[in-house]
């Protein structure tokens, strides 16, 4: 579960992107957080995994209070959230299953079992067979769904994407949203952030509108 | 602890691809770190061998009275007498004027010296070992000695080797100076070399740390990189010692014939050897743990 109250985040420099926020995202639940440019979408999403803290308020994941977790208990606290990046964070010296096998260098996996994680994950997200190619062989699209598969090999409770079908086609970016939503079918919440209002037409999914930093009723 | 003993694993093995897949800059570092670990340790190496030849001639400080050449039989034992009851002396050897002479044509170097003599020049002596070795008493007792009736010269024989040895440590106070002057440079070198790994790898870094990544799995290779350095710069620097020692000998071998001796300068033992290794990994370690806890905040 996923609780913000009253959450307000301000940056150095007095400028205020999120105000007074509060809303809870139940185990299971799929929800997207809309708004323009600006509206304080990644800032949202960034406080979940504590890239940011918040300025005042409380934020809890699975009952931790992120916002006062030591440095030393991050790891641990990421290592449970699937987390997909707006820039997609590739490493492009790496291989499509490097990439994807990364998160379970950090964990307690044999490396056969990573490797059958890793191909699973792959399969997910149907680019089994592109193991051994760079990230920068693959389209846009794929690229996007290397991202998700690394999000989801620790098999995470909950998946986080920031704006995960920006600059892809429409047809692209429906491809994209159909992986989240299989993830969701077998109990997976997902959050994800999106400018793009037609991305959101035909879905019957739960959004939390910000504007300006404020979250709409 | 397997998963610990595998990540330990993973960032060696990282560390040593790291090296391997820049093999030209692995090498100029070792041979800079090499370089500066060699100088030290060719001081360490020179200063055992001197030490080594002063405890071969002087193990313990004695004082040899020399008679007059006309002394009688009674005058030797009165002198004798005189020793065997001076509370300060632990020991008296004599020393006759034909073992002297034997002991003369035996050293190596001055039997050629002793065979052109023709006739035995050598007085009869008396080697005294003293209970209190302390530079102070020892020179009393020599002067009280020089003053028995028949005693013609007496030489305090450890001077010299005490000179020697009061140059031995200030060789090697200088050798630690030098050495600990190089380690700083060793570490920096190394700081500079992760500081550079580090920025290289910096989108690496921040993306594990978003994923989950401790700091602790993420320093680990560097280091291990600072560590398998440090460990290559000594082995760069025992070859350097090495060779050196090599050539040295060719000269110190002509040298040593010339005297009739069989010395040589010998390389560092197994334990030194070793101990160089480590201390130099060691360095290598300490200056990757430093540049690793300055950059790697700066990554987030």
């Amino acid at each position: 579960m996923i609780s913000f109250s009253d959450v307000s985040k301000r940056y150095p420099g007095g400028q205020e992107s999120l105000t007074e926020v509060t809303f809870t995202l139940e185990p299971g639940e799929f929800a997207f957080v809309a708004g323009r440019s600006g509206a304080g979408k990644s800032t949202l999403l960034k406080l979940i995994p504590a890239i940011e803290r918040p300025s005042s308020g409380t934020v809890l994941v699975n009952g931790q209070n992120v916002g006062a977790l030591r440095r030393a208990a991050l790891p641990y606290l990421r290592r449970n959230l699937g987390l997909v990046f707006q820039d997609q964070k590739l490493l492009y010296d790496r291989s499509v299953f490097d990439n994807v096998a990364l998160p379970l260098a950090f964990s307690d996996h044999s490396p056969r079992e990573a490797a059958r994680r890793a191909r699973a994950a792959l399969d997910k997200v149907g680019l089994l067979g592109r193991e051994r190619a760079n990230p920068v062989q693959l389209s846009g699209g794929e690229q996007q769904r290397l991202a998700i598969a690394r999000a989801v090999v620790n098999r995470p409770a909950t998946l986080v994407a920031d704006e995960p079908t920006a600059n892809l086609d429409a047809e692209s970016a429906r491809a994209i949203l159909q992986i989240f939503f299989a993830f969701n079918q077998v109990g997976v919440t997902v959050l994800i952030a999106t400018h793009d209002e037609a991305l959101l037409e035909g879905c019957a999914r739960r959004v939390l509108r910000l504007a300006g930093g404020r979250l709409l009723s | 602890m397997r998963t610990w003993l595998r990540h330990h694993w993973q960032a060696l093995a990282l560390a040593l691809s790291k090296l391997l897949a820049h093999k030209p800059a692995t090498l100029l570092n070792a041979i800079v770190i090499g370089v500066a670990l060699a100088l030290p340790a060719s001081g360490y190496t020179l200063l055992a061998n001197l030490l080594g030849v002063t405890q071969r001639f002087a193990p313990q400080p004695q004082l040899s009275l020399f008679l007059r050449l006309e002394t009688t039989r009674p005058e030797l034992d009165a002198v004798r007498a005189r020793l065997r009851a001076d509370a300060r002396i632990a020991a008296v050897r004599f020393v006759s004027r034909d073992q002297a002479l034997k002991g003369l044509r035996a050293t190596e170097g001055l039997a050629d010296v002793a065979a052109a003599l023709g006739q035995n020049p050598l007085p009869d002596a008396y080697v005294v070992r003293a209970h209190d070795l302390a530079p102070d008493a020892l020179d009393a007792l020599a002067s009280d000695l020089r003053k028995i009736p028949g005693v013609a010269h007496v030489q305090l024989d450890s001077a010299w080797a005490r000179r020697l040895a009061a140059i031995a440590a200030t060789g090697r106070i200088a050798t630690g100076l030098l050495a600990a002057l190089l380690a700083v440079g060793l570490i920096a070198v190394t700081f500079n070399t992760i500081r550079l790994q580090i920025l290289t790898h910096a989108e690496e870094i921040e993306v594990s740390r978003l994923i989950g990544a401790t700091d602790g799995y993420i320093a680990r290779p560097f280091y291990y990189l600072g560590l398998l350095q440090g460990v290559a710069g000594g082995l760069v620097a025992l070859a350097i010692l090495w060779l050196a020692i090599a050539v040295l000998n060719l000269g110190v071998q002509d040298l040593a014939d010339s005297y009739g001796s069989a010395f040589r300068l010998a390389f560092l033992g197994a334990g030194d050897a070793c101990a160089m290794i480590g201390f130099a990994g060691l360095l290598g370690w300490l200056g990757a743990y430093l540049s690793v806890s300055k950059h790697l905040r700066q990554i987030s």
